[in-house]
Order: C-alpha cells, then structure tokens, then sequence
C-alpha cells in the first residue's frame, strides 16, 4: 500500500480541485502528441495530426485530453486504492487498445510540464515531488494489469 | 533530430535565461532533490539547503555550461570534451540521473516561461537536453 503524508494528500487534492479540465487535459494531450510524435500511432482516427498547430487545434485531441484528466479523478478519491481502481482501465489499455505501457510516463510528464506552467511558482519542488508520486502511481497501477 | 528553427529558438531561449543562469539552475537542482532523493548522493560534500551558495553557484555553472552549447549544437561533442572527461572518470554520476535533471530542467522552464513554453519548445528542448546528456555520457565506457 502506498504511503501518503498529508502534505502529499493535501497538495494532490488541492491541485485537482482548482483543475481546469478543458484546458490542462487538451494541453497535456498534445504536447504528448507533438513532443513524442510516436504516440501518435494510437490515434490514427483522430484526423489531422500533421504538426503542433494541427495537433493543439484538433478538436478531437481536446476531447479526449479532457476525458484522460477527468479519469484520474477517481484516483484522487481513491489515493489509499489506486490500484484496485484502475485494475479496469489497465485491461481495457493492454486487451483492447494494446498500448505500451512505457506511454503513460510520456503523458504523465507532460501532464507535469502542464501543471508546472499553469501554478508557476506555486509549483514547488516539494508539490512537484507529490504530483509525480501520484502519476507514478497511476501509471504503475495501469501497467498492471498488462501480462 | 534538431531542424534549424529548433536549433534558433533553443539557443535563444539559453541566451534569454543566461543573466539568471543562477536562479534557474539552482532551482532545476532543488527540484531533481525534491523529486529523486538519490540524487543527492552525489552532494554530500556541499551545502544544498535552498539558496545556499554552493547549489546556487554549481546550479549556475550547469546553466552557462547548457548555454554554451546550445551557441552551437554541432559542435557539442567538441564544446563538452573537458566536461566529458569530468564526468567520466572523475564524476562518475550514473546517466539515469542526466535524465532526472533534464526533466526538472523542463518543469522549471515551465514554471518560468509558464506559456511561453509552447510544445514546439518544450520538444526542441527535450531533444536538445537529451543529446546534451548522450554527449556528456560518451567517455563513460
């Protein structure tokens, strides 16, 4: 079982409760998609992803951006069972959409970089460490289920 | 791959941020601290409480050492040879930490140019940062 001071519990649902979902999660999204172009291939349907003009545009990117950031939502109520949460999710990610699990880390350094422009200053070494121990959690729990 | 328009915004972006070559460098260090504790390791001789003048100072060095290759990108393995060496034989830092500071590099970069950083610099940077530590990591074995 993951261990959480409060400092970390607080800092994680503080963040999450001042979100802006259509904004983090679009942004998040794409920069995955325009920094590391080859995960892309998990989003032939999407339309023009032809470069990062096309990509932050894309109206289908911030679509599924918003929905990715909303799915952590439940991790945020759950932080004492993250993994039992997303036992789900990880066989829909590894069954049905076959993807590497090596990606969740992509995106969820981009989400990161996302967070860190959005708080500025506020987004300290210390809340920084918080956000990805809880990342790291989630991307762990969504590569469980993989076999 | 670094196209020529990503060669002048990382070398711009590196010109920009040279004047406080201190502040961004301490704080990506206090920051891999933060987040990677065995980082750290590599430290027990020098002062790394925030603001101390030995974080502030290596912070500082790293930075203008950065800089300075991004001046010229093609010459990286030349501009790092004496860094090269340092690194290899009498730093000996593992490379997996290159890693961890390149990424708090972003974050802080994120956290000071805020939407500035656009994903177009994000990436250029992430490649740039990258090839940096390659080249740093050549003489290691």
């Amino acid at each position: 079982m993951v261990e959480w001071t409060d400092f970390e519990r607080a800092t994680i649902v503080d963040i999450f409760s001042k979100m802006q979902y259509e904004v983090v999660g679009p942004a998040a999204l794409a920069r995955c998609l325009i920094v590391y172009p080859w995960t892309q291939r998990y989003f032939g349907n999407f339309g023009n992803l032809y470069n990062a003009a096309a990509i932050s545009g894309n109206p289908m990117v911030a679509k599924h951006g918003t929905t990715i950031l909303h799915g952590l939502d439940r991790a945020v109520k759950n932080m004492d069972d993250i993994k039992s949460t997303y036992a789900e999710l990880s066989v829909l990610h590894s069954e049905k959409l076959h993807v590497d699990p090596d990606n969740f880390k992509l995106l969820s350094d981009c989400l990161t970089i996302v967070v860190a422009a959005q708080l500025g200053n506020d987004f300290t070494g210390e809340v920084q460490a918080a956000f990805q121990k809880f990342l790291a959690v989630v991307v762990s729990s969504l590569g469980r289920q993989y076999h | 791959m670094l196209s020529t328009r990503e060669k002048e915004l990382i070398a711009e972006i590196w010109g920009r941020l040279t004047p406080v070559a201190e502040d961004i460098g301490a704080e990506a260090l206090l920051r891999m601290f933060a987040t990677e504790p065995g980082s750290k390791t590599y430290f027990s001789h020098l002062d790394i409480s925030p603001s101390s003048a030995h974080l502030r100072s290596h912070g500082k060095k790293i930075v203008l050492a950065i800089a300075e290759g991004a001046k010229d990108i093609s010459q990286l393995a030349v501009t790092l040879g004496p860094l090269q060496t340092l690194h290899a034989y009498q730093l000996r830092i593992d490379p997996t930490n290159f890693k961890f500071f390149s990424h708090c590099m972003l974050v802080t970069l994120a956290a000071h140019m805020r939407n500035d950083f656009t994903p177009v610099a994000h990436a250029a940077m992430d490649k740039y940062l990258s090839a940096f530590a390659a080249v740093l990591a050549e003489k290691f074995r």
